[in-house]
């Protein structure tokens, strides 16, 4: 074997840049987080997930948040069961990091999602902050299949320096315990 | 037919029609998935009378359930009237098990209790004959508590058939300081578009995870480990690393080990200086004190010193023992495969150990971690590969002239990235493909 390797593709680092403001003005941090803020944040990050802008999704997330996708329905933690997708902030950097990469065998092609978000409800909100409950169909088109993924989205949502972030959300699949082909496309 | 399934098998090479083709699928249904010793669930999946776990013995519907005096039982998921399959659920407990059909029900060891409406039938049919019946599968046995099972009448008993490799159930039994285990967890079902051999034949394959794993090793290696964790993203970026470790590391330090009737494990990848559970980890180091505590310093060393990696169980399961998993293959068509994926908790151990050994499961076997995705691409891509009979012999002969004869009737690679043990895996299929057991002496007849 050749003692030399060929050198690693770069990949470059998520960016750490802000989130861009939904509209032409950052709104001001006291506003509260009322149902029409709350269905434009997630039109916007169901956007960015299908324009495969994945650095900027990630930048949607606070410095300590998580992404979660159970395998059973009413699963009660990530710790004890495993999980469809289960990432703290260090993994779901590593897994945009890999979405971008080249050398990703199962993202050649490049799936193309089509989404649709709505029945937007806030379930319980402190004026900064607020947990909110949305509907979503997810449609994945890679290589002549096309596969329809539906659900229940959570968000918890916080007012940071004036712009919108993800504390933490959790995606319940209503086919999660099913047997499935390979995730790659963040729901 | 012709009846020789040697002929599929050249030396290093092996024809790539028995990844394609129906007729074949058919006979290992019959030959393999009937005729050897299948795996089929942990009997801590059903602790008392009445448990029940319905699963597949290759295409088969069957239960595992435990009878009212608390034995384990395998039979056919499926109602002597009409064949409807009888319970539709993955698991539960039930008095008795009812066909929603015609309600004929049955005991929780197979055997009718009732039949509606049985004055109609013809006058030599008796409910009483011990064949009416949601049948058992012909032979049933449970290594600790791993419960096989085959529709051979005859041939060599669970233990023979599982000779050496019986020391790798031991192994994941021996890690629990209270010497027990349980299935915990939840379990991971992933699906793929190719034959059920191809996933086999990658599990102990030493030399693909630089090349199929680089996007999640680079991506690994360039994550800052400064980003805040929960626990979770730092075992699952430093195993991902480790995927990352050089041709060299593969073809020094690991090993590769076969037996007779199919089985073998890759050993010495990990040992606990650079496992996910790490030395330096305070879980790890709690762990090792309880163990020591119940079965003392020396034994504890032992346990520790015994490194597989995947153990592959020839047809249908491979553990891993030192991080407490078990996978299992159930073919569903010649191209398409459905793999269950299950935990282990060990008793007496930390309990964050178990939720590391889930952490990891979710990051390198589960249906949407960073690992196993491009494993599952590269079998859709084989399949797709094998349509074309451009290369008719495929190859499988790496490390061939090199094997050399272990104890208990063994073969060791050269070193990890031999293909011995697809070879080996191919002659137990030539030896049951052929009508007899595992050993298909295909290795011997292609070396000489």
């Amino acid at each position: 074997m050749a003692k030399k390797r060929t050198p690693r593709p770069k990949i470059a680092a998520p960016s750490r840049r802000r989130v861009t403001p939904l509209r032409g003005r950052a709104p001001r941090a006291e506003q509260a987080l009322d149902i029409h803020r709350c269905e434009q944040f997630v039109q916007h990050e169901a956007r960015l997930l299908d324009e495969a802008k994945f650095d900027d999704w990630l930048a949607l997330f606070t410095l300590d948040g998580w992404y979660w996708v159970p395998s059973e329905p009413d699963q009660a933690n990530p710790h004890d069961t495993v999980s469809l997708m289960y990432d703290d902030r260090r993994l779901l950097e590593t897994r945009i990091r890999r979405l971008a990469s080249p050398r990703m065998y199962s993202q050649e092609p490049r799936s193309r999602t089509s989404r649709m978000v709505g029945n937007v409800t806030i379930e319980d909100s402190e004026g900064r902050a607020a947990t909110i409950r949305s509907k979503f169909i997810m449609i994945e088109y890679r290589r002549d299949q096309q596969r329809l993924f539906t659900g229940t989205a959570w968000h918890r949502l916080v007012q940071i320096d004036g712009g919108i972030r993800i504390a933490w959300k959790r995606v319940d699949l209503v086919n999660c315990d099913a047997a499935l082909d390979g995730l790659t496309q963040p729901f | 037919m012709s009846k020789d399934f040697s002929r599929f098998l050249k030396p290093g090479r092996v024809h790539r029609q028995i990844y394609t083709d129906p007729a074949i699928f058919e006979l290992e249904m019959t030959n393999i998935f009937g005729g050897a010793w299948v795996f089929i669930g942990h009997e801590s999946q059903i602790k008392k009378p009445g448990d029940y776990f319905a699963t597949q013995m290759g295409r088969r519907p069957i239960l595992m359930v435990r009878d009212e005096e608390g034995r384990v039982r395998v039979i056919h998921n499926q109602c002597a009237h009409r064949g409807a399959m009888v319970v539709a659920t993955d698991k539960g407990n039930a008095p008795e098990f009812t066909c929603c059909y015609h309600g004929w029900t049955y005991h929780l060891d197979g055997r009718i209790k009732g039949v509606p409406l049985n004055h109609g039938y013809p006058a030599d049919f008796d409910a009483k004959n011990p064949k009416v019946a949601m049948n058992p599968v012909k032979r049933v046995k449970s290594y600790r508590g791993f419960v096989f099972a085959t529709e051979a009448a005859d041939g060599p008993d669970l233990e023979e058939s599982l000779g050496y490799m019986t020391t790798s159930f031991d192994d994941l039994l021996d890690r629990a300081p209270d010497g027990e285990i349980e299935v915990a967890g939840g379990v991971f079902k992933h699906g793929y578009d190719a034959n059920w051999k191809v996933y086999f034949e990658n599990l102990c394959d030493a030399a693909h995870p630089l090349f199929v794993h680089r996007s999640s090793i680079e991506a690994s290696q360039a994550q800052s480990d400064d980003a805040h964790s929960d626990g979770t993203g730092e075992i699952a970026v430093r195993q991902m690393r480790q995927n990352g470790a050089p041709y060299s590391f593969w073809e020094s330090q690991v090993g590769i080990w076969t037996y007779p009737n199919g089985h073998s494990y890759l050993g010495d990848y990990h040992d606990d200086s650079k496992l996910v559970a790490a030395l330096k980890d305070p879980v790890f180091r709690e762990y090792i004190a309880a163990l020591e505590k119940k079965k003392g310093k020396e034994e504890t060393k032992r346990i520790l010193e015994v490194r597989r990696w995947n153990s592959n169980v020839y047809p249908n399961v491979s553990l891993m023992s030192q991080f407490q998993q078990l996978r299992v293959v159930h073919p569903i068509s010649v191209n398409r495969t459905v793999v269950y994926t299950y935990n282990f908790k060990l008793k007496g151990a930390p309990e964050q150990m178990f939720r590391n050994t889930v952490a990891f499961a979710n990051i390198v076997n589960g249906t949407g971690s960073l690992v196993l995705t491009d494993d599952l691409e590269i079998y859709n891509r084989i399949d797709m590969g094998l349509s074309s009979d451009g290369a008719e012999w495929l190859q499988i002969g790496r490390g061939y002239q090199s094997d050399q004869p272990e104890a208990h009737g063994g073969r060791k690679g050269v070193n990890s990235t031999s293909e011995v043990y697809i070879r080996n895996m191919l002659d137990a299929w030539v030896g049951y493909m052929n009508g007899g057991h595992g050993q298909g002496g295909a290795l011997a007849k292609a070396a000489s």
